[in-house]
């Protein structure tokens, strides 16, 4: 696979009427989508709607039911060396004896089969240095000599994005990077995926379950629920109007006084809430 | 035949030259160092896995692989790769259901090594008279490795080397990271199963020197060992492999002057080893402090 096959200036990811299905279960169908190069995307909805499918079917891993999906201007899967992955943590065990470096290298050359001789030193020291680059990107290059089952969450997530962009993708697919980390390393991946996004002019599809953290960043928000989604701006989106007509039934959005959002009324557990926040949010209420 | 009653000189040269007279010590020295070095890659990767359990059961199922391979009057070789190698395909032939698939293989593992130890005890009914080579199937003896018997295990541990080297990084890959290597296009449930009967060979090889119940002191204590010491993948890797070829050394020599089994000294010694190493480790950091505060 070639770097050249690139990315138009079009869509980086396009769905058009796909339809997900697992275990004989609709999750949901008639989803269309564009993501445009550089375009920072959230993917929000109850747990359980179907959104890390969606990361399965833009992957290959997964077919669609029903619909064509189009990834970097070919099948799903075909252009995965240009589309970096986070799945969903995953937490290192504290006994696994590896440092954080030789996971980031992974992603640069796990796929590669035999030893890794006869390279010759030139190419080996660019990856070397790539890696290194990669690491001060996210700035972990404090811990990234330490075995990484011994790091902490944030510092975990950090090298696994720094393994998931070490390739130079054109995709970055995170599936929800912020959940199980504290309140400032929340803000602080959040800012950096949205440095990357800007700096490095990476698409970014970032599956969510609370808004708040990423909300300033974004570009768009596309929202999973009864087994549908809308896509727009979040202030489109994330409104009592439009969640009221995804829901089928009256959920009501309210806007805390330092602009976070809560929705409230939900008929499955809430999806984009901040139970941190409830002062704030009495407040607002 | 053994002297009646060998006395170490405490000349080391003297010493290994008195060994290596006997033909038996020689082959003894060549079996253990194929079967340690074998032992130290693929035991890495299973402790890096989290297979012990598989392992565990694996060199169990070599127990009636040897006796059942005596009972019909055929090399006990053939027994041990037979049953092992048969053993780890079936575990990895094992339907997947999604996340809980390590929780799956705990059972299936546990009923293939119930079921074979209850062979190996019929086969051993069956086999009357049997009784002495039993101590040796559970615990190992350094008595009559045969020129063929070498041969054979060098074989399989090249093949099994070799292997290993063209699917190492991701083996490693799609051992700490699963869905992000498949998502990268590794074939991670092919990977698995060439893993398991790689893992197989290498107990096969090790029962036939430290008997089934003593496999782990080769398949785990020097990869846990060289984990310990270092998180550097290719550090530990060659670490792992030099404390598997010491420790056997070790234990064949000093098994050779004393008149007790040889699986006790290689399992004592490699146990010494892991004990002292998780001694420094812990000690490391305290003296680096004393030293910065003095």
């Amino acid at each position: 696979m070639t770097t050249t096959t690139a990315v138009g200036t079009r869509s980086v990811i396009s769905l058009e009427d796909v339809a997900a299905r697992v275990g004989g279960r609709t999750l949901w169908s008639g989803v269309d989508l564009d993501i445009a190069p550089g375009e920072f995307v959230a993917i929000l909805g109850p747990n359980g709607v179907g959104k890390s499918t969606l990361i399965k079917i833009i992957l290959g891993l997964l077919p669609a039911a029903a619909g064509t999906v189009s990834v970097l201007g070919a099948q799903p899967g075909h252009h995965n060396q240009l589309v970096g992955y986070l799945p969903q943590r995953r937490s290192f065990d504290p006994s696994l004896r590896i440092r954080g470096v030789d996971v980031v290298r992974l992603g640069l050359d796990g796929d590669r089969w035999g030893l890794p001789i006869g390279f010759g030193r030139a190419r080996r020291k660019t990856e070397r240095a790539r890696v290194d680059e990669v690491i001060e990107l996210v700035g972990a290059s404090a811990y990234a000599q330490r075995p990484i089952g011994q790091l902490s969450g944030g510092e975990q997530q950090r090298l696994l994005i720094a393994q998931a962009l070490v390739k130079r993708p054109s995709v970055l697919l995170l599936d929800e990077p912020l959940d199980s980390l504290d309140l400032p390393n929340q803000s602080g991946v959040a800012a950096l995926v949205s440095q990357i996004c800007r700096q490095e002019q990476v698409s970014v599809l970032m599956v969510a379950h609370d808004v708040n953290p990423i909300l300033s960043y974004l570009d768009r928000v596309v929202y999973f629920a009864h087994g549908a989604a809308i896509s727009g701006t979040p202030a489109e989106v994330i409104t009592s109007k439009t969640l009221s007509g995804l829901y089928g039934a009256p959920v009501e959005v309210l806007t805390t006084s330092d602009g976070r959002l809560v929705v409230v009324g939900t008929p499955e557990a809430p999806a984009v809430h901040s139970d941190r926040h409830d002062r704030s949010a009495d407040a607002a209420g | 035949m053994p002297p009646a009653d060998p006395v170490a000189s405490w000349n080391l040269l003297t010493d290994v030259q008195e060994l290596w007279s006997f033909p038996f010590m020689v082959n003894a020295f060549r079996a253990g160092t194929i079967v340690a070095v074998l032992t130290g890659v693929i035991g890495w990767f299973m402790v890096l896995r989290k297979q012990s359990f598989v392992g565990h059961s694996l060199a169990m199922v070599s127990f009636p692989g040897a006796a059942g391979a005596t009972l019909i009057g055929v090399s006990t070789v053939y027994g041990y790769f037979g049953f092992c190698i048969a053993a780890a395909l079936v575990i990895a032939a094992r339907p997947r259901g999604g996340s809980g698939g390590h929780a799956e293989e705990s059972a299936i593992t546990g009923t293939v090594q119930a079921f074979a130890l209850a062979c190996g005890f019929l086969f051993i009914a069956l086999y009357k008279g049997f009784l002495d080579g039993v101590t040796a199937l559970l615990f190992g003896s350094l008595l009559g490795v045969t020129d063929t018997q070498v041969l054979i295990l060098l074989i399989v541990a090249v093949l099994a080397l070799g292997t290993l080297a063209v699917i190492g990084r991701p083996l490693l890959f799609a051992s700490i990271d699963p869905d992000v290597a498949a998502a990268r296009g590794v074939p991670t449930r092919a990977l698995a199963a060439v893993f398991l009967v790689l893992l197989g060979a290498a107990v096969a090889e090790a029962s036939q020197l430290t008997g089934a119940l003593l496999v782990f002191a080769l398949l785990v204590m020097p990869a846990a060992t060289a984990q310990v010491l270092t998180a550097r993948p290719m550090r530990s890797l060659v670490l792992s492999v030099v404390i598997g070829v010491v420790v056997t050394w070790f234990g064949l020599g000093v098994a050779f002057y004393l008149p007790y089994p040889i699986g006790f000294f290689v399992t004592t010694f490699a146990f010494v080893l892991y004990v002292l190493a998780n001694a420094i480790k812990l000690g490391v950091p305290k003296l680096r402090m004393s030293w910065s505060a003095a």
